[in-house]
Order: structure tokens, then sequence, then C-alpha cells
């Protein structure tokens, strides 16, 4: 049983490499422009050519991006989910998303108002502390709250709340800087820089890892808090490194690409079952092959659907995204049904 | 003596500040089961989740090996102390292999990879516990009582000295109930644990427990072990039970009687009219019995359901004075049963009363007792 298990678990993460590897490859090879894949194999290797600046500058570092923020989207997810023991958290459907996206907003009219250029690690810190605000908010109310579906509808309201306040912003600002900002704050992977990445890589790959260094307690954890702390985990600790985990990777995610729906929820969800396992050893490593392949996924129909226009990202995700959430909770209904 | 493990002193418990049992002092020792009793809301659970961490005590201390509980580090606390709690834990996906491993969670490396040694321990509580047919099983999917029992293996994977366990009983059945606490026995005779417990099952408490602390009104009312404590009405008064509903021999209970003036004469004794009182009762008939000697096993039933009984002292015969009682309750209550077997041996008393309500043509046959309801 145990090697039937670790079977499945090969086959999984194969399966998830497999898909990486082939959506990587559609991304560079499909585009507006057509180039043709001799020559796509050309300039990979040459780094010359007609469109080798299609490729090296605008392709590679946006399936990078989309890659690595759709990984730490839905690790953020996961990690979430193992704080409120519910599937359903998320850092959309509580309002992280949306929190950030709005301080990240203020900040960047603000800046642009006063000729300032801001970097992508201020854009991080300044979508960190969005995240946090919401995050406090919402850790406020489930103190007061019993009830998920209660606690996940005064996140949904949080994120309602931020949006309609960075419409305002963004409909006041300089006219100039809306089509930019406007862009960003639908949610999208464009005009991503090798720059954004070189700083993208490394938050996201030291909360992933970090992430999977909490995967010993998160496991304890899912027997409840009390269980876990009579198993020796410290739980003031814990709890503080998962908030700042979690709110770190959706903080980056959205300075870079702004709000995306949905995936925090849906790939956790079709992790745990294709593992059939939720220990978080193997679940935080699946959500962010998962997630890299899922964003992967949706950004390619998204700036290929409709060529040249582009949709945002969110929108795909959502297309994708909700039935997932549906079906979950589903079966997660089923699960409480039964006690 | 056996070495005393788990000491609280002068401990006081509560929710924010907000004193629930004061001043409690106990030591749990190694090889011993203490187990805490007493009503409803009394505050066993806040003392056992105190005992648990996780509630703060108040005040006083909680020693562990002779150490402040608070100055142990997390990790060697958990290697000494397990728990299984109330509340069902939902974790998803998990196998009960899966859960019960976790309790090897304070001997595994920074990623919890469990070695060989991990998981023949695993394997061995399991084994103990006997729910290694359950091991591929999803967790969510088995019944309550086996839940438990896959709970205890994962408490006993974790190797504790000592075991906090809140009515670890409550979802099992009589059987189960039986092997959890013979279980517990062993555990705690050969692995030295020292065992510490809430129970709401007083005749189980009575016969597996070392050390019983009863707790009532915010205190520990008594402490002793189960001879003191299950002895004379010490049980009613902890329960404010009316007199005579418990019986501390047995550790059976007993509804209220039928209130008015008995309307059936019952012949009982030798444990043979106990069914018969027990159902005059559920039907609401008051009824008189006798004649029953105190150590007789009748009289604790007859004594709690009768609204009218006759007895003698333990050990000595039938007397006159208690047959003409008898004779005369029998007239008031116009009929009679005899819950004696009529081919067995009855005693003279017995024999005299059966007789003169055959004169007295009031003998009828219990089963035909639904005259009684007729009125």
């Amino acid at each position: 049983m145990e090697d039937k298990r670790r079977g499945r678990y090969t086959v999984c993460y194969l399966v998830l490499a497999v898909l990486l590897a082939v959506l990587l490859a559609a991304n560079i090879i499909v585009g507006s422009t057509h180039i043709d894949l001799g020559q796509v194999l050309g300039i990979l290797f040459t780094r010359q050519g007609e469109n080798a600046a299609i490729i090296w500058n605008i392709r590679i570092p946006r399936l990078l991006a989309a890659a690595m923020l759709g990984g730490a989207l839905s690790v953020s997810g996961f990690l979430l989910q193992t704080f409120f023991g519910n599937p359903i958290a998320g850092p959309f459907v509580l309002g992280i998303s949306s929190s950030a996206k709005l301080v990240v907003a203020l900040t960047m009219i603000w800046s642009l108002a006063n000729g300032l250029s801001i970097g992508s690690v201020t854009l991080i810190g300044a979508a960190f502390v969005g995240a946090m605000l919401s995050m406090g908010a919402i850790l406020l109310l489930s103190g007061k709250m019993r009830s998920m579906a209660l606690l996940i509808v005064c996140g949904v309201m949080i994120g309602y709340i931020c949006s309609a306040i960075t419409d305002i912003v963004v409909t006041f600002a300089n006219d100039s800087n809306i089509v930019n900002l406007h862009n960003w704050s639908m949610g999208s992977f464009s005009g991503t820089d090798w720059g954004d990445i070189g700083v993208m890589t490394i938050v996201v790959i030291a909360g992933v890892f970090c992430a999977f260094l909490l995967s010993k307690p998160m496991g304890a954890y899912q027997l409840g808090e009390n269980y876990a702390r009579s198993m020796g985990v410290n739980i003031k600790r814990f709890r503080v490194e998962l908030i700042l985990l979690s709110s770190m990777l959706s903080a980056c995610v959205t300075a870079f690409a702004g709000p995306i729906s949905f995936v925090g929820i849906a790939v956790p969800h079709l992790a745990r079952s294709l593992f059939r396992s939720s220990r978080p050893i193997l679940m935080v490593p699946a959500c962010f092959l998962g997630g890299a392949v899922f964003c992967l996924f949706c950004d390619l129909i998204a700036r290929t659907l409709f060529a040249p226009s582009e949709l945002s990202i969110s929108s795909v995700t959502a297309v994708f995204g909700v039935p997932i959430v549906i079906w979950m909770m589903l079966t997660w209904q089923k699960r409480s049904d039964r006690d | 003596m056996n070495e005393a493990i788990l000491t609280a002193e002068a401990l006081s418990v509560g929710y924010r500040g907000q004193i629930v049992v004061a001043d409690i002092s106990f030591e749990a020792r190694r090889g011993q089961i203490l187990t805490l009793i007493g009503p409803n809301g009394a505050g066993k659970s806040t003392i056992l989740k105190t005992l648990n961490r996780q509630l703060e005590p108040i005040s006083g201390h909680i020693r562990l090996g002779g150490q402040e509980l608070k100055s142990i580090r997390e990790r060697d606390i958990a290697r000494s102390m397990a728990a299984v709690l109330t509340g069902r834990p939902k974790p998803e996906l998990m196998t009960c292999r899966d859960v019960v491993s976790s309790g090897r969670y304070p001997y595994t490396g920074r990623l919890g990879i469990l070695s060989a040694d991990d998981r023949r321990k695993t394997a061995e509580a399991m084994e103990l516990v006997r729910v290694t047919d359950l091991a591929d099983r999803d967790f969510e999917q088995i019944s309550d009582g086996q839940r438990q029992r896959v709970m205890l293996a994962r408490a006993i994977c974790q190797e504790p000295r000592v075991l906090i366990m809140d009515e670890p009983t409550s979802f099992l059945d009589i059987r189960h109930k039986l092997d959890f606490l013979s279980l517990l026995r062993s555990l705690a005779r050969d692995r030295k644990i020292a065992v510490v417990l809430s129970l709401h099952e007083l005749d189980l408490a009575q016969r597996f427990s070392d050390l019983v602390l009863c707790i009532r009104g915010g205190a520990v009312d008594f402490k002793g072990t189960p001879e003191d404590v299950f002895s004379g009405d010490y049980i009613e008064r902890l329960y404010e039970l009316e007199p005579g509903r418990y019986d501390p021999l047995f550790g059976s209970i007993e509804g209220l009687p039928a209130e008015g003036v008995p309307r059936v004469f019952v012949i009982g004794g030798g444990g043979m009219g106990i069914a018969l009182y027990r159902r005059l009762q559920r039907l609401g008939i008051p009824f008189a019995a006798g004649i029953i000697p105190e150590n007789d096993l009748d009289y604790p039933v007859a004594r709690a359901l009768a609204s009218k009984l006759i007895s003698v002292p333990a050990f000595s015969a039938v007397d006159s004075a208690s047959v003409s009682e008898a004779k005369e309750s029998m007239l008031e209550c116009g009929g009679c049963f005899c819950a004696l077997s009529e081919n067995g041996r009855v005693d003279k008393g017995a024999a005299e009363l059966l007789s003169f309500a055959r004169e007295h043509g009031i003998l009828r046959q219990p089963e035909n007792l639904d005259y009684l309801l007729a009125e």
C-alpha cells in the first residue's frame, strides 16, 4: 500500500512536470506574432535573429512570471487553507489580493504624481502592507465569527471595498498613467521585464522554500490546533509564520501581476485530488508546479484567444477556476454531511 | 511506590482569568490511572485542557518530572505527554496509519519524514490497539468508536510517560469501553505510563482507577481510592442525587419510585424481584416489597423503587414482626405478586406470605398486571 502510494506520487509529479514543459514550450512558440518553430529554436540558441526581442524580452519573461507567480499563488492558497482548516480559503476570496492591489495602486499613483520611479521591491513592500491589512481584518473577524462561510463572505466584501476604492483612485489618477494602471489592476502577466524576474525569483523561491520547511508542523496542524500543540508545535510562532509567508507570496503576485482570482483555491484542490493526499510535504511542491501549469495555460489563452487584443488573466482563471471551486465545495459539503 | 510524574500544586484553572476550579493538587504516578469524575460543567475538561496546555493555568504549578511545565521545551513535553481529546479532528485525505504515525512527530527530523523505526512503532501501536485492519482506511470514513481507538494508537505512538484523555470512552460501545480501559490498565502497568482521564461512567471509574479525583462546585471535593469514593452515599452527594438512587456496590442507578400509596405487594428476594420492580416503576405503579434482608441482591433496587419496603437486617432471620407488617401491607394493597420462582426454594417468611395471599385470594400472576393500568 505504501509502495502503491509512492508510485502514484511519482506518476503525479511526472505528469505535472510534463505539462509544465509542454506549456512552457507552447508559450514560447505561440503568440500574436507568428514565428516558425525552426526560427524559435534558432533564436533560443543564438539569441539572434529577426524576432529575438519578442522571444527573449517579451515571451520568456512573461512565461517565467506566469509560472512563478501562479506557483506562488497556489502555495499561498494552500497555506491559508491549512491555517483556517478549510479548503475554501484563499488569497482572493479573503480579500488579501484586493487590498494588496489597493495599496500598490495608491503607491503607484502617489509616486507617479510626484515624479518618482518605483522599483519592484517597493511595490512588493506596498502589496505586503496591503495584504497584512486585510489579513489583520480577517483575523480579527475570525475571532468573532465561528462560521467559515461568514468569514469568506467578509473576505469577499473586503475585496469589493478595496476594488471599489482602487477604481475610484484610478479614475481620478492622471490620464497618462491610467492605461498602465488599468491594465495592471485587472490582472495581467504582460510587461514583465528581466529585472522584475530577478526580484520575483528571489521572493518566490525563498517563500516556497520556507513553506516547504513548514510542512512538518502543517501536517500536525491538520489534526487541529490542540493535537498539534500536544505534538510539540509552537502554535503561536507557527501561526505567525503561516500568515507572513502566505501574505508575502500573494503580495508578490499582486505587485507584479495584479489580482488573480481562484488560482489559490482551485489548484490546491486539484493537487489534493490528483495525489489523493493532503500531506504538506507533497502538496507544497505539487501546488507550486500545479499553479505554474494552471497559470501558463490560462495566460496562453488570455493572450491568444482574441489576439492581438488580450484578456485579463483573472477572467480566464475565473472561467477555469470557478467550476473547480464549485465542484470542491460540493465534495466538501459531502464530507461535512457525513458527521 | 511509583514515581510521581505529573503533579499539580495549588492549581487554579479557568477561562480568561475566570476561575472554574480552584486549588487543585494531585500527583499522577507512573503506572497508575487517575480518574476525574464529577457532574457536568464541574470543570473536568478545564483541568485536562490546562494540563494539555490548551489553557494557561490561572495560578499554581504544574510539574512534569519535577520540572515546571512552562520551563520545558515544546518538543520535550511532547516526548513525555500525549493526549486523546474530545472533538473530532477532520484531517482531509489522511489514512488511519497517517494519523497514527503523526504521533511520531516529536521524534522525526526537520521535514517530519518517518524512519523505519518510526514505521515499526506506528505498526506496533496499531497492533496494540487492534486497529491494524483500519490502517489504509480514510480516517474520516471510520466510525466514532474506531476513531477513538485510532487516536489512542496515535497517543501510544508518541511514547509518552503521561497520557491525558478527556472522556475517551464516550463514543464506545460497552465491549470497546471494556477493551479500551483494560488496554489502558496494561499500558499503565507495562509501559509505566501515568494515565489521567475523565470518565462519566462511574462503574468503570470504580473498576479501573487507582486514584479518583472528584470535582464539584469549583473545587476538588474529594480525592481517594475507588474504595473510599464509591462507598456510602458519597456519590449521591457528589452528583446531588436523591438518596438511594445510586448503588455504590454495583455502580448501578435507579429511577425515582412511582408516587402514591402502594397498589400491589411484591414478594421478592434473591435478585428475582428486580425485573418486576423496574417494570412496575416504568409503568408508574407504586408498590410495596418484602421481606428483603439488607444483604439481599434485591435490596438496593427495592429500596430505590418501592414506595414501602419491609426489610430485615443483614444475616438475620425473618422475624414475626416483619411478617405481620408485610401481611398488613399486603391487605392494604389488595393485590400481591410473587416474584420467586414457583418450584424454587422459598424461605420461611416468603412461604408464609405466599400462603397468606392465597388464603385471601389476592395472589395474582405478574403477567396479568394490566388490571393495575386499567384504573
